[in-house]
């Protein structure tokens, strides 16, 4: 067993963390205070080649192995979720849902710009009525022809205005006798005609970023661009989060980090009662306690990207990394915030938009309610996974770069 | 256009330092690229990059420390060289420059070696002007743009930039040029760069490879100290108007010989 980095992790982490430093922390109270992306990060996180890391040089990318991916997403989530949440989207729930299950010829078409960042990607399943139930979502895809005609709504959606490129579940099959059998999924060009979409504001975390809502009134799609098979929606989206929730996962460790950084930083100058606050123990207790929920959720989560590079099946592993990470990172946060006591409670210091920002990640890409329904399945052996038509392939160094 | 860049290994500028007995340390910090030679690296792909020509690293260091020698070539560089030998610890700027300067004369027909303006931890930004001395070449200091390089005609101009103003030099070539920051942000390592840099190999030279003696040092540490803190007193000046405060404050000042 090698629990080493190597070099060139080593390498990517600091490049990763330098842009982020760099280009985006200066600025990053004034983005979450205004509730808006800044315009520049996801033209550089294209050009830096962030958007296509973890896929094979052949279909645009970076060649680099999904550890390189969970760095870079510690690294950017240290900085801000909204970096991070920009990964999950665009490089987990579409781009690798597009290396798993696309055809040849989708990855040609619609993989290669997209891992080149020329195009932005989102993942657009949870609506108005059906979050957590995906099963049950409305959204419908009506045959028609050589294509599908797409209606309803999708809310909640990451990147929804930015992005030019939806991975989409629907329905299809509203007589298939079990719910879940009647999605499919499909690739859909968010510039086609009868797409409306906008943000949504107001919401507690992840200011800096964009989330918003897909509306689709009589939007045709060809039937080429669906993702896996008709009646294949349901699978095609629970792979796509095994994507995802790796990114969450390495990002919210990402986020512990930065509260703990954070904190002892701070508890190291603050003195109270004479002393520094760091030499008093219940604060101690609270380093301490980021200091180990750091490593075991980072420990959770390099387990998770070994076993996607060794192309094993990680629905279990990675669901428990994404649980206890966005667990962890929601607890750290809180305590860095008091650590800081009331200058904690203001954005001059960046501990109280961690907190924020934390929260978000409690809910989405499955609630931990949901992951913690999937680990109680797997562990009383009610929950087995089934191979799959296509798995989510190995990372090979030969043919990936 | 055969250009070297001279590269250094510091501890990382995040770390904190310690002074103990005389000695420094960074605990386990890690070691990076000296931050201004970065700008050195990144002038010398663009030089490379439009006069065609390579680019060659050069790190005189430890042999296991490859961090500075990795992040050049992460960045674009061509090849690379470390000169390491244990006879070259605890080495001054004169004996660097001498290894250097061999190691620059080994490598051969080399139009331009550039260097960062100084490090950010011994900061003498002497190595620059020793190398070139040497080496018998101009030496071309606090450099921030190149205005014109002309290695067909063995000339370039540089841009000087100091507080005091900006100067144009004309300069024959090979020349030796220290570059500063204000020659523009030094570019990320490519994810490409990356996977090929953690597989490059590169030849280290010792001093017998470079045919010379153990160069000896002209100046030692034979004490590092910690500047003395300084006790640091707040007060909060008191009164009833802005103008008697400000009085108050400018008395203090005066008595402290602020001002
Ligand atoms: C910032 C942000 C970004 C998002 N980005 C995206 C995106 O890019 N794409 C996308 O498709 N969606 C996205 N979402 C939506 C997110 O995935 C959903 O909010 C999430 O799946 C939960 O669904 P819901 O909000 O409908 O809550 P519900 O499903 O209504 O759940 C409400 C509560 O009930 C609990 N619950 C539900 N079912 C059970 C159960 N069986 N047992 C126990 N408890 C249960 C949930 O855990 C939750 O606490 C995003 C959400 C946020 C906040
Ligand atoms: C919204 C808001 C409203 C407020 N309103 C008022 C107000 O109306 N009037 C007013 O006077 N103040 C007010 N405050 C200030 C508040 O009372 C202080 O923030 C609080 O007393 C903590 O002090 P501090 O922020 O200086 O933190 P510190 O005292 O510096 O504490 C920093 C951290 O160290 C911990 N700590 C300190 N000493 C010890 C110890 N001995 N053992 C273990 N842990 C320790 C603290 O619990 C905290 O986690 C307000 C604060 C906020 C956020």
């Amino acid at each position: 067993m090698d629990f080493g980095l190597s070099e060139e992790h080593h390498m990517v982490q600091r490049m990763v963390r330098d842009f982020a430093v760099k280009e985006v922390a200066p600025t990053i109270q004034e983005q979450d205070r205004l509730g808006e992306m800044d315009p520049q990060v996801l033209p550089r996180m294209a050009e830096l080649g962030i958007l296509g890391i973890t896929i094979p040089l052949k279909y645009g990318g970076q060649g680099m192995d999904y550890i390189s991916l969970g760095l870079a997403c510690e690294e950017l989530e240290a900085v801000d979720t909204s970096l991070r949440v920009v990964i999950s989207v665009h490089n987990g729930l579409t781009c690798l849902t597009l290396l798993q299950w696309g055809t040849e010829e989708q990855k040609n078409k619609f993989l290669v710009p997209l891992a080149q960042g020329e195009k932005i990607g989102c993942g657009a399943f949870t609506e108005p009525g059906a979050g957590s139930d995906l099963s049950h979502l409305q959204t419908t895809g009506k045959i028609d022809g050589s294509c599908y005609i797409l209606n309803g709504e999708k809310m909640w959606i990451s990147l929804a205005t930015a992005a030019d490129y939806a991975v989409v579940t629907v329905r299809t099959n509203p007589k298939a006798s079990k719910a879940y059998q009647g999605l499919s999924t499909f690739l859909v060009d968010l510039h086609s005609p009868g797409i409306s979409r906008g943000d949504l504001h107001g919401k507690l975390g992840v200011r800096a970023g964009s989330t918003g809502w897909i509306a689709f009134q009589d939007v045709r799609v060809p039937a080429e661009n669906m993702i896996g098979k008709e009646g294949e929606g349901f699978k095609v989206t629970m792979s796509a989060f095994d994507s995802g929730r790796y990114t969450v996962a390495a990002g919210a460790t990402g986020l512990i980090g930065a509260a703990l950084d954070a904190s002892k930083t701070y508890a190291d100058q603050r003195k109270a009662f004479g002393e520094k606050i760091s030499d008093l123990q219940l604060i101690k207790a609270k380093i301490a306690r980021m200091s180990l929920d750091y490593q075991a959720a980072r420990l959770l989560y390099l387990k998770a990207g070994w076993m996607k590079n060794k192309g094993l099946r990680n629905t279990r592993e990675t669901s428990a990394a994404k649980w206890y990470a966005t667990e962890a990172s929601f607890q750290a946060a809180s305590e860095a915030v008091q650590i800081h006591g009331a200058y904690g409670y203001s954005d001059e210091y960046p501990v109280e938009r961690y907190l924020r920002n934390a929260k978000g990640a409690m809910i989405y890409e499955g609630s931990n309610e949901i992951q913690s329904l999937i680990q109680a399945d797997y562990a009383l052996e009610r929950r087995q996974d089934k191979k799959l038509r296509k798995e989510s392939p190995p990372y090979d160094h030969e043919s990936w770069t | 256009m055969k250009i070297i860049v001279c590269v250094k290994q510091v501890p990382d500028t995040a770390a904190t330092m310690e002074v103990e007995n005389g000695n420094i340390s960074w605990g386990d910090a890690p070691l990076i690229i000296n931050p201004w030679d970065e700008f050195a690296v990144e002038a010398a792909l663009n030089l490379a990059a439009d006069q065609g020509g390579e680019v060659t690293a050069l790190c005189l260091g430890k042999e296991e420390e490859t961090e500075a020698i990795k992040h050049a070539l992460a960045m674009g560089a061509d090849a690379a060289v470390l000169v390491s030998d244990p006879a070259l610890k605890g080495s001054d700027t004169v004996a660097a420059s001498k290894v250097l300067a061999a190691a620059i004369t080994k490598i051969g027909e080399v139009d331009l070696v550039l260097f960062g303006q100084q490090s950010v931890d011994t900061d003498t930004g002497l190595l620059p002007v020793q190398v070139a001395r040497l080496l018998k070449w101009p030496s071309l200091t606090l450099v921030s743009k190149f205005k014109e390089v002309t290695p067909a005609e063995g000339s370039l101009q540089v841009i000087r930039s100091m507080e005091e103003g900006n100067q144009v030099i004309k300069s024959r070539l090979p020349a030796v040029v220290s570059v500063t920051k204000d020659y523009g942000e030094p570019r990320y390592p490519s994810f490409m760069g990356i996977r090929k840099a953690s597989k490059a190999e590169y030849p280290v030279w010792t001093l017998t490879d470079l045919g010379i003696d153990p160069p000896s040092s002209s100046i030692s540490w034979p004490e590092v100290n910690k500047p003395v803190e300084k006790e640091i007193v707040t007060e909060i000046i008191d009164g009833d108007t802005p103008e008697e405060k400000a009085k108050t404050l400018v008395e203090k000042l005066i008595a402290e010989k602020v001002l």
